[in-house]
């Protein structure tokens, strides 16, 4: 049997974690092949580098905001060196780079399994309200604020609580006008404009992951509720659950969109039953090892179908399936993190 | 109303419900009456079947019933026939 080579981003196993170790334990856990894992990490304090155990190799790579130039001279570096077969980027910030150089890669031998950038932009935190209304799913109203100003004239026209969220990360929820202008200022100073202004939906969290194979088919979805949030609005804990109506939220959206590989949609579930998108990421979620606990291993079925393998959409999985997050202390050596610091190799 | 068919109970009077994530914990009656309905028995029925086991008055023991299958019912874990 043939070892993939798979680059895999986003180790930063944090408190507010990136998918990339839960994604490599997954496609470890699968037994159809035998894998080499390359990290592929920005910074030197990525826990995900020093977990031997899990990668064998890590290099940094340049940040997304350096654009596309300087990730492909990098990559076609550790490529002359590892020759990957395939790179998963789990970022939401670094899809937009690794979908436009997507056929650079390919050329020099390493596949994506990735959405087009059409897709990807259908679902962004901007376009959500259209694309919501486009689709038939419910999402809640939005405000784009553009400049303080705008707000100031908005003062009399909101409902409280209103959430308030940056462009790419963070959401504060604001109970007075004092308050959404201070989380205004607070998002706006780290994220920048535009602010989103959302309405507060009332209900249960919960998260679904979703793989699609790129022509409208669901190759699985598995609904999650959270059991556990932490400050930062992040599940530490959560359980598999059954329900038709999620299944089928997940379904339509690969459908509607044709989405290609994973994806997490974050739903409110309302007491009279109504599921609320607010948000779709994509990429696979923090918690997609509990898809392959469960008995749908997404990441190690993106693999396959990266790897050209026909893949049928699976039709069962455990309900009531836990996970629990912890923190642990990994000890490394200073001459460890000089290598990765020093030479960008570990 | 009956008790949602996916309820999973375990004997030791754990409740889980598969739709929302949401799980409960009950006494040994509290346990027996969900396997009761579990099986489709009617109140009546339940409350035959506890006064039969039981040293207790049907009265009091359909009061007390009453206000477990509200219970269950604000839980969500009933839903109509």
């Amino acid at each position: 049997m043939k070892k993939l080579v798979i680059g895999v981003t986003a180790l930063n196993a944090i408190d507010s974690p990136g998918p990339g170790v839960a994604v490599i334990r997954a496609i470890r856990d699968c037994k159809d092949f035998e894998v080499r894992i390359i990290g592929l990490a920005y910074e030197s304090m990525e826990p995900g580098l020093y977990m031997h155990d899990l990668i064998d190799k890590t290099y940094q790579i340049p940040y997304p905001s350096g654009g596309t130039e300087p990730l492909l001279a990098r990559l076609e570096y550790i490529q002359e060196k590892e020759n990957m077969d395939l790179i998963i980027p789990n970022f939401d910030a670094e899809l937009f780079n690794f979908i436009k150089i997507q056929d650079k890669l390919l050329a020099i031998g390493i596949r994506t399994f990735l959405p087009d950038l059409d897709q990807l932009e259908a679902r962004d935190k901007m376009q959500l309200a259209a694309f919501g209304k486009k689709n038939g799913f419910l999402v809640p109203k939005e405000y784009y604020i553009h400049e303080f100003n705008e707000l100031k004239k908005m003062e009399t026209d909101l409902n409280y609580p209103i959430v308030v969220k940056g462009k790419f990360y963070d959401a504060i929820i604001s109970n007075s006008f004092e308050q959404v202008e201070k989380a205004f200022l607070k998002i706006q100073a780290k994220w920048g404009l535009p602010i989103i202004l959302q309405e507060f939906i009332k209900g249960t969290e919960i998260n679904i992951a979703a793989l699609g194979d790129g022509e409208g088919n669901t190759i699985s979805v598995i609904p999650m509720r959270k059991l556990y949030i932490t400050d930062k609005g992040k599940a530490w804990a959560g359980v598999t659950l059954e329900d038709d109506k999620l299944l089928h939220l997940g379904r339509k959206f690969i459908q509607s969109t044709n989405w290609r590989g994973g994806c997490e949609l974050e739903v409110m579930l309302t007491s009279t039953g109504k599921p609320y998108i607010l948000e779709v990421n994509p990429r696979f979620p923090a918690w997609i090892y509990l898809t392959a606990a469960a008995g749908q291993n997404q990441p190690a079925t993106l693999v396959k179908m990266a790897m050209g393998e026909k893949i049928d959409a699976f039709e069962n999985y455990d309900v009531g399936k836990i996970f629990i997050r912890y923190a642990w202390d990994l000890i490394t050596d200073i001459t460890e993190f000089q290598k990765i610091a020093g030479n960008g190799e570990l | 109303m009956q008790i949602r068919k996916n309820i999973a109970t375990s004997e030791e009077g754990f409740i889980f419900n598969p739709s929302t994530g949401d799980s409960f914990s009950t006494n040994n009656i509290g346990t027996e009456i969900i396997l009761l309905l579990k099986q489709e028995n009617q109140v009546q029925e339940i409350v035959k079947a506890m006064c039969s086991k039981y040293d207790v008055e049907p009265i009091l023991l359909e009061r007390d019933l009453d206000e477990f299958m509200t219970l269950l019912k604000e839980f969500n874990l009933l839903e109509q026939k």
